[in-house]
This record gives structure tokens, C-alpha cells and sequence, in this order.
């Protein structure tokens, strides 16, 4: 499905993945985080093949796909505690601020069945920040997002880059970020 | 601070435990299933108890695998669906571990169940009351070896259409030796014979599959989620 793909990216920095519906966003997404084994090539993360230390790369990194990874039968706050917590050490006061950051706060404690796909984005957006992982790998993070939410994941990918951090993102829409540090890889353009 | 493997584990049971207890009906049909199972023997077999006794350990056991095969279905399928497998092997633990957990809960919400109501479907069946511990003792142990190994078929089905078929397919040759064993012990116990061979033997099984049966499921889970 792809070939010849090959990028580097830096502290700060954030790829934007671009391309046609099927030109391997996703796959990418996936290959980098190690979902999926390349055929050929590999993923280097700090210098060494991510796949020979693949608990201490994954540790490092936050994925979100396309469908938001909540149980519906559970409230968010209760995702967040038990998906962020196999992870890292997190208070309720960290997923109170993280829910309140992303605005996912005012439904925090009702079932996810009962939300929105927006309203689960958020959720979901929250968990990436509780994370505190150094590469974010975001598959469309503004799909079902009103335009404050369009606007709140360019505030949360800036200031990840701020911190330092590394985002790699597949994007459908623009979503308005600033051009420091922005680099567009085009999938498909042979 | 990086969670521990033990705390980690403790969250994936916790987060199980409350999901089930949320979903009880996932939880009360391989249980309602095992009842009927048990209770129909004596309405087509025959009312006398002696003959009913020589077949209870076959009904008692072909019951259990059955009743667990459906529980077996539920294991990872939910979890592979919305994602929540891709966050755990992305989670910087092992896999291999927050599966064990994963399968510990599944046995405890499905087997153990299973072999506490036994002595009412053993009562049935004529099972004397002096082997009813035996019995309970015999089906948590062979539902725990049983539980690791439909573990390895869940995994391998994660992907597949049908999965519940094939996971049977999978399944059902693999539990053989708990389902001779386990039903030895049964009829031991209820003969009043000695108990330890065949339990030591499903014990044997259990451990190989503590040790073999999540290193096996994270590798299929693995495959499953490509």
C-alpha cells in the first residue's frame, strides 16, 4: 500500500499526514506505532529501531485512531482512570483538569454510550493529554468536532509542540495550525 | 510515574469486573446455559439416580466446556472492537501480562460461577453431598486451565468472520485432556476413590497454561489487531 516513505521529525516539530481517501494514512499511523509489521523499512524512535525496545517506545507514545478507544459502559472520567492508569500514575485531579482543558468536563460522569461522536472526541483528547507521552500519532483528530473543537485540537497539537513534543497527524481538514515546526507529508503523490 | 505491572494489572480486573457487573447478562448466560444443560439429562436420560450418577461427570463436564465456550466468545471481541486491545498493546506494558489479567477476570466471572452452582445441578444428577467439594474443586481448577486455553482461540479468532465457530473448532480438541481428566476426578469423587492423581494432573495442565497460554494470546492478539 505504501512505499518509498521515509520522514524524520524533531522535537517540536509535527507532521501533518495529507493525502486521498486510501492513500495510507492510516497505515502509517499504524505502522509507526507498530500495529502493523512493514514489509520493508523500519521505525527508528531515539536513534534505535523502536521495534527492539517496543515497550519503552510505546511508552513514550499516545495514539488516537479513528474511533475514540472508550467503553461505552463506563463514564469517561472512568475510561480515563482505568486507560490512562495501566499507563502512568494519574489523580482524579489530573483527569478533572484534562477533562476541563479539552471541555469534556460537563459530561465527564455520564455513561459514553449516551455521547456524541464530538463529545466522545473530547473524551478521548483528554486521554492523549493525561498521557504525557512525547509522540502523539492522531488519525483525524478533528473528525465529528465543532469548530471550537477544530480550534481546541490546534491549541492542544501547539502546545504539545511547545512542550517539546512530537506530533504526527493524517488530516482531512485544515485545522489552522501555526506554520512553526509544521512539516505536510503528502501520501500518494508519486 | 510509570504504572507497575501489578497496579496495571489490578486496573485491567477492576475495569473487567465493573464492566460485567454493568453487561450482568453476558455474565448469566453461560451460567443459565450449564443449568439447562444439567437439568435436561435427567428428563431424558432417566429418572433413576444410580444411572443418572454414572453419567454425571460427563454431563457435569461436557456441560462446563460448552457454557465456557460462550463466554469464551466475549474475552477480547469487545475490547479488539472499540480499540481498547490497541490502547493496551500500546500501553507500554506487556501484553502478554494485561491478558493474563484479562483471562484471571473471565474465569472469575465464568468458572468460578460455574463450578459453585454445580452441587445444584450435581444434586440433580445423584451426586452424593461428600463429593460436592471435590466437584467444585475439580470444575475451578479444569475452568481455570480451560479459561487459559480459550484464551490462545479468542485470540487467533479475533479477525475472523464466524469467529465463534472457529473459536470452537479451536477450542474443544485442546480441552480434551482437562475434560478427561476433570471428569476422573468427578467420578473418583463421587465413588469415593482418590482425587489427587487426576487433580494434580489438571493442576499440571493449569500451570502449563499459566505459563504458555497469554505469552501465545498476545502473540495471536498481535496478529489479530494488523
Amino acid at each position: 500500500m505504501l512505499r518509498g516513505v521515509s520522514f524524520a521529525a524533531t522535537s517540536g516539530q509535527c507532521v501533518l499526514l495529507t493525502g486521498k481517501n486510501g492513500a495510507g494514512k492510516t497505515t502509517l499511523l499504524r505502522a509507526i506505532a507498530g500495529l502493523l509489521d512493514p514489509e520493508a523499512g523500519e521505525v527508528s524512535w531515539r536513534g534505535k529501531p523502536a521495534r527492539g525496545e517496543r515497550d519503552e517506545f510505546h511508552a513514550e507514545l499516545a495514539y488516537l485512531g479513528h474511533e475514540p478507544p472508550l467503553k461505552g459502559d463506563l463514564t469517561g472520567r472512568e475510561n480515563l482512570r482505568y486507560s490512562v492508569g495501566i499507563r502512568r500514575t494519574v489523580t482524579p485531579g489530573e483527569i478533572h483538569a484534562a477533562l476541563e482543558r479539552t471541555g469534556a468536563q460537563p459530561f465527564a460522569d455520564r455513561a459514553v454510550r449516551t455521547l456524541s461522536a464530538g463529545q466522545r472526541r473530547r473524551v478521548a483528547l483528554a486521554g492523549v493529554l493525561l498521557t504525557g507521552a512525547m509522540l502523539w500519532l492522531l488519525d483525524e483528530p478533528a473528525t465529528n468536532l465543532d469548530i471550537e473543537g477544530k480550534r481546541l485540537v490546534a491549541n492542544l497539537i501547539g502546545e504539545q509542540l511547545s512542550r517539546g513534543g512530537i506530533v504526527v497527524a493524517a488530516v482531512h481538514q485544515d485545522l489552522d495550525l501555526s506554520n512553526d515546526g509544521l512539516v505536510t507529508l503528502e501520501l500518494g503523490a508519486a | 510515574m510509570k504504572t507497575g505491572a501489578l497496579e496495571a494489572a489490578r486496573l485491567v480486573m477492576v475495569r473487567d469486573l465493573r464492566l460485567a457487573f454493568r453487561k450482568p447478562s453476558q455474565l448469566l448466560q453461560p451460567l443459565m446455559f450449564f443449568m439447562i444443560v444439567a437439568t435436561l439429562f435427567p428428563l431424558t436420560l432417566t429418572p433413576e439416580l444410580s444411572r443418572l450418577r454414572d453419567a454425571a461427570p460427563g454431563v457435569l463436564w461436557v456441560g462446563a466446556l460448552l457454557s465456557s465456550l460462550l463466554a469464551l466468545e466475549f474475552l477480547f471481541r469487545d475490547d479488539a472492537q472499540d480499540g481498547t486491545l490497541e490502547q493496551f498493546a500500546l500501553s507500554g506494558q506487556s501484553l502478554t501480562w494485561m491478558l493474563f489479567a484479562k483471562t484471571c477476570v473471565h474465569w472469575l466471572l465464568t468458572g468460578l460461577p460455574l463450578a459453585l452452582s454445580a452441587p445444584i445441578a450435581a444434586v440433580g444428577l445423584g451426586v452424593p453431598a461428600e463429593a460436592m467439594w471435590s466437584v467444585v474443586a475439580s470444575l475451578a481448577l479444569g475452568g481455570f486451565a480451560l479459561s487459559l486455553i480459550g484464551a490462545i482461540s479468542a485470540g487467533l479468532t479475533l479477525g475472523a468472520r464466524r469467529g465463534g465457530v472457529l473459536l470452537s473448532l479451536l477450542t474443544l480438541p485442546l480441552a480434551v485432556p482437562i475434560l478427561v481428566f476433570g471428569a476422573d476426578a468427578t467420578q473418583r469423587a463421587i465413588t469415593g476413590g482418590e482425587i489427587a492423581p487426576p487433580m494434580y494432573l489438571l493442576g499440571a495442565i493449569a500451570v502449563l497454561g499459566m505459563t504458555l497460554a497469554p505469552l501465545a494470546a498476545a502473540a495471536a492478539v498481535r496478529i489479530g489487531l494488523e
